[in-house]
């Protein structure tokens, strides 16, 4: 067990510090997000009315697009210096292994989204009531995201042109996280009850505690072999 | 019983039953077909509200169900492909999910010509047909995953996994549309859906339903076969077979 422990946050640890040595690419993903969001004032409307209609989708859709833009990357260094044969020949179960380098990555770009948000719902002109459902949102929906994207990843980081058809595998998967978050979010401002959504979610990402882990690490072992 | 599912299992076997069974099955089809479509185009009565457009249901529905049919029973072959690593239910998988993303795209289009005479559109957002639209996208992120990758055992493989994940999310992604729906609009379809059916229709319908399943069935083991043929090209009994 304390092998296994100490493996985890090794890998935690240098998947930060691997991170944080590329702090220019770190912020890349958030600027997405927020240039995602201010696309919509300027090609939909700029009505502040109609902003606060879609402002749950707007900005549940750019999180979407940010965390499978940031994910891509999420086992490709690892595949090509050979670092991830290693993570799979080690004698730690790759399952715990994996949840670590996911852990890292929604540390480095999901995270930050939770800081980012308050801006985006104060420049869509989001109610306070609904802004604060947004967070919760993100705080149990982000890591979701990155937990089911990293199977589409894990599938696809064989491949050569993995980015487009990681988009088609991946953002189908992601339709029900958008559904109850956006639902809470619209419910929240609408001064409705969304405990409902909210726990859905919760349960979602238990979910995908349990069973991602282990798809993607099923999923490593096929693209690897 | 079970000596004859361990025949079948092996490709040598399948391959030889199959192609006793196809006609078989063809036949039936033909037959189902026919008989469905006669009672649901000339003997069922129009529908005292829809007339005679209420009888593109006979394609509509059969096709819907198959659609999710073919989708369980992939995710069941690939099951069986994970715990007992038998080849032959990785053939069948992959030669469903064409045919099982067009009935979906059938279901769709359909559904969506029906739609226009009904309700005055083309396409709602709607629980239903946006989950069957989602489903038409799980096929087509499965059959563009198998073709991306070149090694067919890895495709498998890759794919099955795929399915397999994409089958907890048929259940949430049908049920959440729906609940998301209803906050915002009543339902339109559960209303139209549920008329107390009159066995006149019933009949042309499960008749259809049954022709699908069968054309289904057919297709499938004339395309596992094909696929059969491909993959093991090079082993003893294929060259037994063609010299």
């Amino acid at each position: 067990m304390n092998g296994l422990a100490s493996a985890f946050f090794a890998i935690l640890r240098r998947d930060l510090m691997l991170a944080f040595r590329h702090r220019g690419e770190l912020a890349n993903p958030l600027l997405f997000f927020l240039i995602i969001v201010t696309l919509y004032p300027l090609g939909v409307s700029p009505d502040p009315e109609l902003l606060r209609k879609i402002a749950p989708g707007v900005i549940w859709i750019a999180a979407l697009l940010a965390a499978l833009f940031s994910l891509e990357n999420l086992f490709r260094g690892d595949f090509d210096d050979g670092s991830l044969e290693q993570m799979l020949l080690s004698p730690q179960p790759l399952s715990v292994l994996v949840v670590a380098k996911v852990l890292a990555h929604w540390l480095v770009s999901g995270l930050p989204m939770l800081f980012l948000a308050p801006l985006l719902a104060l420049l869509l002109d989001m109610p306070s009531k609904a802004a604060w459902a947004l967070e919760t949102t993100l705080a149990i929906g982000t890591p979701l995201l990155s937990l089911i994207g990293a199977i589409g990843v894990a599938l696809t980081v064989g491949l050569k042109r993995g980015g487009i058809l990681l988009t088609l595998l991946i953002l189908p998967l992601y339709i029900p996280v958008l559904i109850f978050a956006t639902n809470a979010v619209a419910a929240a401002g609408a001064g409705m009850p969304v405990e409902g959504q909210l726990y859905f979610l919760a349960a979602l990402l238990v979910l995908a505690l349990t069973l991602a882990p282990v798809a993607i690490a099923a999923a490593l072992r096929i693209s690897m072999s | 019983m079970w000596s004859f599912f361990h025949k079948l299992a092996s490709p040598k076997h399948f391959y030889r039953i199959s192609g006793k069974l196809i006609p078989w099955l063809g036949a039936i089809t033909a037959l189902l077909f026919v008989s469905g479509l006669y009672f649901g185009l000339f003997k069922a009565p129009p529908d005292y509200q829809q007339g005679e457009s209420y009888r593109i249901m006979f394609v509509h529905v059969p096709a819907a169900w198959m659609s999710m049919f073919i989708y369980t029973f992939m995710a069941v072959l690939y099951a069986i492909h994970l715990i007992w690593n038998i080849k032959l239910a990785d053939v069948m998988a992959s030669s469903s999910a064409a045919m099982g993303a067009s009935f979906t795209f059938l279901a769709l289009v359909t559904g969506s010509l029906w739609g226009k005479p009904m309700w005055g559109t083309w396409w709602v957002w709607d629980a239903r047909l946006t989950s069957e639209l989602i489903l038409l996208f799980l096929y087509l992120g499965y059959i563009a995953l198998v073709s991306a990758i070149e090694d067919k055992r890895t495709a498998a493989r890759a794919g099955g996994l795929l399915i397999l994940v994409g089958v907890v999310n048929i259940p949430i992604i049908h049920y959440s549309v729906e609940w998301w729906n209803t906050l915002h609009q009543g339902p339109t379809v559960t209303k139209l859906d549920k008329p107390s059916i009159h066995p006149s229709m019933l009949l042309p319908l499960l008749l259809m339903a049954l022709a699908f399943q069968c054309y289904y069935f057919t297709l499938v083991l004339v395309r596992a076969r094909t696929e059969l043929l491909e993959r093991e090209r090079r082993s003893a009994w294929i060259k037994e077979l063609f010299g």
